[in-house]
């Protein structure tokens, strides 16, 4: 009865062949800045094993080589393409696009005054470990919580009624997790694997089962369309009902990998304390294939009822194999067993460590999710999608369009840089705040958004590849843009953390819409149409941020002593703008207060209403 | 030629003499409020309008307007005669009361069974492509008619109750503008007096031509554009056409009171009013699981408000400048799964159009017994667009140049239908 073959350690096996050095050679030849491939090899063979110790992730590379690698890589793009590329954004640009993408808001006036005054050659740097240390360690995770739930169950998951998909709690295992800083390819397995209930209450809660509750309906298509798409970067939804149109993915490739989530279960009950609700949980159990039923006796021995109604020993015989079948489109049948995207078997996997039951069902031979997620984070394409995604979401394109349909079809815009990119990070022990830092302090990052005369071509919306060789302008996110007028008014300091969360959820969910479909499709009008601009315009928010009451951000630089009409209206444009007003921006606001006759805080109020309504703020540049 | 009543109380000269008398800025007029000063003609309409009701999640058309009775494909419905040449499902009663006015293409063939893809396919005339963005039916159709369009102002393209595809290429200012059935327009109403948002206005139009002129790439500028759009929709009188309430009790029964009853009627409103392009949307086709038990439910809404829909444009003479399409993003697969549900299936399905010189009560194609085959010329989302827009007046001949860079026809090159017009 003993699991044979799961713990046994499986010899790593590097895809693209290269060798791997001893952790030693390392060090020597990290001073290499030429190339990444030299210094980031040896990860202990166990790093593909269920746990290893990942202590001190980030010192085992040096930031500045990757960085001045990417750099590297970036200019040779420019230069085969003849782009100049445009000069620097400014300290306070910089910072204003570094706090959002970072921690997921615009920095304070007294935040940029503190990074004007830092004259060390390092300050850029310097801000962005600030950014990543203790002391903003909560935005941190609240930024990034934002982000992976996003990613994982979109921004409809979770929030309709009825549904089982508990998103708080998914939300509370990532805050956890981010926190912690813990690794990325722990953080998949996680995902992957996850046990328990969805709902809080419950004994065995588990949050992190909310990426898969409601992907394991309809026998799992839609958790292995997600897995993939979030974690290979691959897009095989379509290759469910057929052969990918334009790549080698193949329809029994997408069964063969669901056939990894069929011990997976999904189990619903009542709750105790709502009669409408449902609570789900996840479990893995016994799967005997399609057709087929998975039988106990009182020894506690296992058979297996075929489907002519026979029963044999689930320990004693290849009936152990748990088919499933699917049907091509002119009808045929096939059958699947659980094969990675890359064409390995469990069954060979399994038979090199001496199992025959690699296509074992019962979950005392093969626990299939354990498998494929130690597959998923060993593989090349799990490091390159990660670096792909964090890459889109700080210079607004990926290497590929969209980030998540990677593949042959769909060649990157710098294959060199993504290998090795990728490579550092999975060195780095799949340390998010490592790559983060590294893409942060790069120059395309710190370039400006300013068009220059010699890279108006570099314009992926006109459908170019990308070549970075600008900083491409992309609207905030709705999550971002209430953080940062929460923080640039203190408009919510007096509400309690629950409260404040149940405000920001409510007014996030005006924007989003679901398709209704299996896939989950949703979309947003926060997307820079008519109904963001009426809320900006007119909603509530906006609203409250404008309030001029007793106490209020405005009342209190309005009546602020130490500040002159001149000195108010620079604080409303540092706030959130990050830039002094320009002369005819001032003449026009001292027309407002010469106007108003003395009512400083009604023409403060106009003036930062016009400053919140305005494209350069709602962009990110 | 249909002719409007300027509106009353409150239109746009009115607006602006107010201005002119109290605001605190006496700048130079700028583009902001300039907007605001140039739509003040007469309403009158002289192009052509269409709504497409979208059917969200791909419904099972076999079921519905092409069926397959005695076939193992066939499902428990039996079909029902119309005042048009074909038969359709016994859900549909009242909608076959009306089918002397809507033709059926039950002759589509399309190669995208992904959501997505499909709705992008079906939406735009073209395949899903990384390096460009297509505009959907309702932006092409915005852009193309923008100059008929001065005295319109609520925005061109309505989609209501979902997102619909978006404006690609042509840029934020032809998005859908998308509300819920219901037709509350969020934030619609200013929290400041007119002469103070005026003067908010001027300062905000400093700021947004300052970054337009740093030339950081388009979004600044489109931002710019779809400010005056809202501030056009936010004085417009014509905002009552999202208003159903305005309608009598009887007309709301009659479209039904449901979501997608009260989405026809204010796409009926909308056409009225001079948009040139409403969607409708109803979802929950997906029916992967108990597609006949959810036909039940889903037959009938569609039976009420579309036949209602068809009826009060004819009797209004608005159908005849109104193109009616019903369709989603693909059929359904005629075999019927273990979970008495049907799948996605694009190769051979039906959509159904109508009005705006479209023919009425005639089936074009056809496919085989079971419904597994197109049996006649197959017909693609390039061929229906195409025919749509030629009936909309809209030149097939002409190329968009696409933000790439590349000329690019409208329809994808489609041929129009011929069966259906003329």
């Amino acid at each position: 009865m003993s699991p044979d073959g799961l713990q046994r350690p499986r010899p790593f096996r590097f895809k693209l062949g290269i060798k791997t050095m001893a952790r030693s050679a390392y060090w020597q030849s990290a001073s290499s800045i030429c190339c990444l491939l030299t210094f980031l090899l040896p990860w202990p063979a166990s790093a593909a094993e269920s746990s290893p110790a990942y202590q001190t992730p980030s010192s085992l590379i040096e930031s500045d080589q990757v960085v001045a690698r990417i750099d590297e890589l970036i200019d040779q793009g420019w230069q085969e393409n003849e782009l100049r590329p445009s000069r620097a954004a400014s300290d306070p640009q910089w910072c204003r696009r570094v706090f959002l993408d970072v921690i997921g808001r615009v920095p304070t006036v007294e935040e940029l005054d503190r990074f004007a005054s830092n004259r060390a050659p390092t300050k850029r740097r310097d801000l962005v470990e600030q950014l990543l240390g203790g002391e903003y360690a909560e935005e941190y995770a609240r930024n990034w919580t934002t982000f992976w739930t996003n990613t994982l169950i979109g921004r409809t998951g979770g929030r309709q009624r009825r549904s089982l998909t508990n998103r708080g709690a998914l939300e509370g295992f990532l805050h956890d997790w981010l926190l912690e800083n813990k690794p990325h390819d722990q953080l998949a397995s996680e995902l992957i694997t996850a046990s328990g209930s969805a709902d809080p209450e419950e004994e065995d809660f588990n949050g992190a089962v909310n990426f898969l509750v409601e992907k394991l309906t309809e026998d799992g298509v839609q958790a292995t369309a997600k897995t993939a798409e979030i974690f290979l970067g691959t897009a095989v939804q379509c290759t469910q009902c057929h052969n990918h149109p334009f790549n080698e993915y193949r329809q029994d490739r997408f069964w063969q990998l669901n056939a990894f989530f069929r011990q997976a279960r999904m189990r619903r009950k009542r709750d105790p304390e709502d009669e409408n609700r449902r609570l789900a949980s996840v479990a893995d159990e016994d799967f005997a294939g399609e057709g087929r039923r998975v039988l106990g006796d009182d020894r506690g021995e296992i058979f297996l009822e075929l489907p002519d109604g026979k029963l044999v020993d689930a320990e004693a015989t290849e009936q152990t194999d748990a088919p499933i079948f699917f049907e091509l489109r002119n009808g045929q049948v096939r059958v699947a067993y659980p094969v990675y995207v890359d064409g390995q078997s469990l069954a060979d996997e399994f038979s090199d460590r001496g199992s025959p039951y690699g296509n074992s069902g019962a979950v005392q031979h093969v626990n299939r999710r354990a498998e494929l997620a130690k597959l998923i984070v060993a593989d090349r394409q799990f490091d390159r999608a990660m670096v792909n995604r964090l890459w889109a979401h700080f210079l607004g394109h990926g290497f590929t369009k969209p980030p998540h349909d990677m593949g042959p079809h769909n060649p990157p815009s710098h294959p060199e840089l993504l290998d090795e990119l990728g490579q550092a990070f999975r060195a780095a022990g799949f340390d998010q705040e490592s790559l983060v830092k590294w893409i942060v302090l790069s120059k395309p990052y710190s370039l400006s958004s300013r068009i220059g005369r010699a890279n108006r071509e570099d314009d992926p919306t006109l459908g170019a590849t990308p070549q970075f060789s600008r900083f491409y302008v992309r609207q905030m996110q709705a999550e971002q843009l209430y953080e940062s007028l929460l923080v640039a008014t203190e408009a919510d300091a007096t509400v309690s953390a629950e409260e404040r969360a149940a405000l920001k959820d409510r007014w996030l969910r005006q924007f989003n819409t679901a398709f209704g479909t299996d896939d989950g499709a949703e979309s947003t009008t926060f997307n820079g149409s008519i109904p963001q601009v009426l809320t900006m315009m007119n909603g509530d928010l906006v609203q409250r941020a404008c309030s001029t009451g007793s106490g209020s951000f405005l009342d209190r630089i309005a009546n602020d002593p130490q500040l002159s009409n001149r000195e108010k209206i620079i604080h409303l444009y540092r706030a959130v703008l990050a830039r002094l007003p320009s002369k005819e921006e001032t003449n026009i606001c001292n027309e407002l207060l010469a106007a108003r006759d003395g009512d400083v805080v009604g023409s403060l109020q106009d003036i930062w209403w016009a400053v919140l309504n305005s494209n350069e703020f709602v962009l990110i540049h | 030629m249909q002719h409007f009543t300027t509106p009353r109380g409150m239109n746009r000269r009115h607006f602006l003499t107010h201005l002119a008398g109290s605001a605190a800025l006496a700048a130079p007029a700028l583009a902001l409020t300039r907007a605001l000063a140039a739509n003040a003609a007469t309403l009158q309409r002289n192009h052509k309008s269409c709504i497409l009701l979208w059917m969200g999640g791909g419904p099972p058309s076999i079921d519905i307007w092409d069926m397959k009775q005695g076939a193992t494909t066939g499902g428990p419905f039996k079909p029902i005669s119309t005042k048009g040449d074909g038969q359709i499902n016994e859900l549909l009663p009242k909608v076959a009361q009306q089918m002397h006015r809507l033709s059926i293409v039950r002759s589509m063939s399309t190669r995208e069974a992904d959501h997505e893809r499909g709705r992008y396919y079906m939406h735009t005339g073209f395949v899903p492509n990384p390096n460009v963005k297509h505009p959907s039916y309702g932006s092409v159709v915005a852009h193309e008619l923008r100059r008929e369009l001065g005295a319109l102002e609520i925005p061109p393209f309505v989609s209501i109750g979902s997102a619909s595809e978006g404006p690609g290429f042509l840029g934020m200012a032809y998005a859908p503008f998308q509300v819920d059935s219901n037709g509350r327009v969020r934030d619609a109403q200013a929290k400041v007096s007119d002469a103070r948002r005026n003067d908010r206005m001027k300062l905000l139009d400093v700021l947004e031509r300052r970054f337009v002129r740093e030339d950081r790439g388009p979004a600044a500028a489109e931002h710019a554009k779809v400010l005056q759009s809202t501030v056009s929709l936010m004085t417009s009188k014509q905002m009552e056409a999202f208003d159903i309430q305005g309608e009598d009790q009887s007309t709301r029964e009659w479209y039904g009171e449901t979501g997608f009853g009260r989405s026809c009627l204010m796409a009926r409103r909308l056409v009225e009013t001079g948009g040139p392009f409403i969607e409708v949307n109803l979802g929950g086709w997906d029916l992967h699981e108990n597609c006949f038990e959810q036909l039940q439910t889903k037959l009938p809404e569609v039976d009420v408000a579309m036949s209602a829909l068809v009826e009060d444009l004819a009797t209004r003479g608005l159908l005849e400048n109104t193109v009616v399409l019903w369709m989603g993003e693909f059929g359904r697969t005629p075999r019927i799964n273990g979970n008495a549900g049907r799948d996605h299936w694009a190769r051979s399905w039906s959509v159904v159009a109508g009005g705006g010189g479209i023919e009425g009560g005639r089936v074009v194609g056809a496919t085989n017994e079971d419904g597994t085959r197109v049996t006649t010329e197959p017909y693609s989302s390039e061929d229906l667009m195409a025919t749509v827009c030629q009936t909309m007046g809209i030149s097939l001949d002409k190329f968009f140049t696409a933000s790439n860079g590349r000329p690019m026809k409208i329809a994808g090159g489609g041929k129009v239908i011929t069966d259906l017009l003329s």
